[in-house]
């Protein structure tokens, strides 16, 4: 019972992760109908400038800010001027300029920082914590509460400030935005901006784990895909359940059936994200889509 | 469109240039064009489902994979003269795509693209698993076909040749297929398709058989890169291959036949353009390539060129509107 | 008194096909216009004009000051508000949100608590409805949402596109009263695209009619409600 609720703590831990990413891709796919290949890589690439900023000599929580700040402007940015040029091309013209995106910050990170793994710091104790007979790694805790913080503040921001009520706004409905004197394209250009945010947040504490790598948000985009279709892509909380469901989902199949190595953890991820597809394509908390025909 | 006689002279005089190609160049650059005319096969497999009936997938490296695994183990486990490897592949194929077809029905735009992208992430390790018949990650390894019939051509020579006539029977049946009655059913399907199938088009067999064919086309592809390369191993058929496949199709043109070999062409030269650039990062300058591209042919290569047409044809009819004119003013 | 709005030689093109060929028309201060005439005439094309969601040439002046190469949230903040044709309204915010978006363009925020009480005040059933998504409201209450929310930008100019369209005439007679009272009070100034010509010219102090792109009548909507032939020749009835 103990290792089985160990397991559970550590899958809600990697699964917090999930849920960040996956929260990120949420927030671009609902305003614009884009899957935004690139998120993976560009939470890597604020991971490494955490990294430099660090070796730099600053104080962990210190570059931890810096790095959320540098992450929100340089979403903006990109947004604004990768992305709006061709904002009212076809769909599939935008993932590919996504994909784009991907391959260049992939490329720019092992060639600036290069491809040889660094170790990344956890700003959490290294003594795991007790509860009776239960041991629970410092980190994952830490993991949860930080993801969970940054959870709160976005929620929060949306709900009750007049910036926040401005973007959901204008993803649900961009022509009576502009009505109503919205500037639609600085709030989506803003909604990369946080995505930006959540991304670096989910690197900057997978980092201490799998050791920081240009190749290192591959697998975990993934997974991130498979929250999100769980939840339903347009639901940012079904994002994060479905982040926190993969995680343990994820974990307690590695730790409890045996032939399922490695390797085949990918699979299973994606035979869920089959199944579900199957069962309720529009995901746990996805509204079916209503269209006029 | 290609009933147009300036369109035709342009394709026989492509098809004369293509022949004389491999008495031209270097096996090495004879390897690439080869490689050019398969991804072109798998190409116009993918457009025929993306483009033109708008189900989007990232996994056609799925089916790629099983018609080159299924060529290549009939040829090294059952010695089948390569020749019947490819179509047999392509029915291979056609089989499986249609079945995958029909669960697919259920799913639409971005839940396809995120099922059939599962497809192509697992297709790695489902090969390596199946060891006994895929040979594992090892892989399995065959000999180049020499030509037949004491033909005075080198394998790579040969193997070109057979690349570049399954192209053009490739091509003529899209062509068919798509131009007809077919191809308006599918775009139909793709634009409204419940007013398509108000209208009596069979949504769910056209959907599954379509997916069927375009799986046919790129298995086909996958066969003749097996007999190509003469080799094949899992990890060539990871997730890359299917985005390079989308990339393909998007850049080359969706929705368009030509579209296939403009892609093509893309996909095979413009990464070691990018490494000609730059050793450090060549990945970075491909995508800034691509990002170019996107800019500037937002709806690929064929819609650029499509778009020049369109405006050469306008200032021409104008013209000629104007001369009516003024001949008309002239008698009055 | 300069006039509120005055659009000269506008022409309105949706890609290459013109849907307004040379309009011309002015807006008094304070007054209350319909634009009336057949479907596809162009007068929902004349409101997006004015707010710029569609390509034009010509003039067009709010208050003396030219506005056609401004954005739409220019337009926005200069005291235009535009509740268009199948009302706009946020579905999946609640009715309080929808309000407190309208007053998102607005120069002068002071007395905007003291607003929105009076614009509840207008339209009580909003107030009791403030915490539901506005997309549960009913066909009325919603069209009623969207005059709200464009009060509440305290604009000098309110634009309503076919307002009575799907409401049962009762409904659309009390949006009217409160459309009456609101000018009489504030001075906004409304112009109303309506297909319902008895009830526009009921309110109106001033009609135009639009026919294939151009203006083909102009002038004091009293003339439409007196005289039987002149109504009968433009609008058939």
């Amino acid at each position: 019972m103990d290792t089985f609720i160990q397991q559970v703590v550590s899958g809600l831990a990697t699964g917090s992760i999930y849920a960040a990413l996956a929260l990120a891709l949420v927030m671009i796919y609902e305003a614009t109908e884009v899957v935004n290949f690139a998120q993976g890589e560009m939470a890597m690439f604020a991971t490494y400038v955490c990294w430099a900023l660090l070796s730099a000599g600053l104080p962990y929580w210190g570059a931890f800010g810096a790095t959320l700040a540098l992450a929100l402007a340089g979403g903006l940015l990109i947004e604004r001027v990768v992305i709006q040029p061709v904002e009212n091309a076809p769909v599939l013209t935008i993932v590919i300029v996504t994909i784009g995106l991907l391959v260049i910050f992939n490329s720019l990170a092992g060639w600036i920082f290069s491809y040889v793994q660094k170790p990344f710091p956890s700003p959490f104790p290294k003594e795991p914590v007790r509860f009776g007979d239960i041991v629970i790694g410092a980190h994952d805790l830490g993991q949860i509460g930080v993801t969970l913080v940054v959870l709160a503040c976005i929620f929060a921001f949306f709900r009750f400030t007049p910036l926040g009520l401005a973007m959901r706004a204008a993803a649900q409905n961009p022509v009576s935005s502009r009505l109503v004197g919205i500037r639609v394209g600085w709030m989506l250009a803003l909604g990369w901006g946080l995505a930006a945010m959540f991304g670096a947040v989910a690197g900057m504490m997978i980092a201490p784990i799998v050791f920081l790598d240009p190749n290192m948000m591959g697998g975990i985009l993934i997974y991130a895909f498979a929250a999100a279709t769980l939840g339903g892509f347009r639901s940012p909380v079904g994002a994060v359940v479905g982040g926190l469901i993969v995680g343990v989902v994820e974990n307690l199949v590695g730790t409890y059936v045996r032939f399922i190595g490695t390797e085949l953890k990918l699979t299973v991820a994606l035979a869920l994200i089959i199944v579900v597809l199957l069962v309720k394509p529009s995901g746990l908390f996805g509204r079916a889509e209503v269209r006029r025909v | 469109m290609t009933t147009r006689p300036g369109a035709r002279v342009l394709v026989i005089a492509a098809v004369a240039i293509a022949c004389a190609l491999p008495f031209l160049l270097s096996n090495f650059r004879l390897f690439q064009f080869t490689q050019v005319y398969i991804y072109a096969v798998a190409l116009l497999g993918l457009n025929m489902l993306t483009g033109y009936n708008g189900q989007i997938s990232l996994g056609h490296g799925a089916f790629y994979a099983l018609g080159a695994y299924a060529a290549a183990i009939m040829m090294d486990q059952w010695h089948v003269p390569y020749g019947w490897t490819i179509p047999a592949a392509g029915g291979i194929c056609l089989v499986a795509g249609f079945l995958f077809g029909l669960p697919a029905l259920r799913l639409e735009g971005l839940y396809l693209a995120l099922a059939t992208f599962s497809l192509a992430l697992a297709t790695p390790q489902i090969l390596k698993y199946f060891e006994h018949w895929t040979g594992g990650s090892q892989g399995i390894v065959l000999t180049k076909p020499a030509a037949p019939l004491g033909l005075p051509l080198n394998p790579d020579q040969w193997l070109y040749f057979l690349a570049l006539a399954v192209l053009l029977a490739a091509f003529w049946l899209a062509a068919n297929l798509l131009r007809g009655r077919v191809g308006r059913a599918i775009v139909a399907l793709r634009d409204n398709h419940i007013a398509a199938r108000a209208m009596g088009v069979n949504g769910a067999l056209y959907k599954s058989l379509t997916f069927g064919v375009s799986a046919a086309y790129t298995g086909v592809a996958g066969a003749l890169s097996a007999v190509a390369i003469a080799y094949v191993a899992p990890d060539s058929f990871n997730v890359f291959l299917s985005i390079t496949l989308l990339i393909g199709i998007v850049v080359g043109g969706l929705g368009s036949i030509s579209g296939a070999l403009y892609g093509a062409l893309f996909i095979q030269f413009v990464p070691n353009w990018a490494q000609d650039i730059s050793k450090a990062a060549p990945w970075a300058i491909f995508g800034v390539f691509l990002i170019l591209f996107m800019y500037f042919m937002p709806y690929g290569i064929a819609g650029a060129v499509r778009r020049v047409a369109a405006r050469r044809a306008r200032s021409q009819r104008a013209g000629e509107a104007g001369d009516a004119a003024a001949s008309v003013r002239t008698t009055t | 008194m300069s006039a509120l709005l005055e659009v000269t030689g506008l022409e309105a093109y949706y890609g290459r096909v013109k849907a307004l060929d040379g309009v011309s028309f002015t807006l008094a201060d304070r007054g209350i216009t319909t634009i009336l005439g057949a479907n596809g005439a162009g007068k929902t094309t004349t409101l997006r004009a004015i707010s710029r969601m569609v390509r034009t040439t010509g003039q067009i002046r709010l208050a003396g000051e030219p506005i056609d190469r401004c954005s739409t949230e220019d337009v926005v903040r200069r005291g235009v508000a535009h509740a268009p044709e199948g009302r706009g309204t946020f579905a999946h915010l609640t009715v309080e949100e929808n309000l407190r978006l309208g007053a998102w363009g607005r120069r002068d925020r002071a007395g905007l608590e003291r607003d929105r009480d009076r614009i509840y005040g207008y339209f009580p059933v909003l107030r009791a409805r403030r915490k539901q998504p506005a997309g549960t409201l009913s066909g009325g209450e919603q069209q009623m949402l969207a005059v709200a929310r464009a009060l509440m930008l305290k604009p000098r100019l309110l634009l309503m596109d076919e307002p009575s369209l799907g409401l049962a005439p009762l409904i659309v007679q009390e949006i009217f009263r409160i459309l009456r009272e609101v000018n009489a009070e504030t001075g906004v100034g409304i112009l109303l695209v309506e297909q319902n010509a008895a009830l526009a010219l009921d309110l109106a102090d001033h009609v135009f009619l639009l026919e294939t792109g151009r203006v083909v009548m102009d002038g004091p909507s009293e003339l439409l409600r007196r005289d039987d032939s002149i109504r009968r020749a433009y609008l058939g009835y």
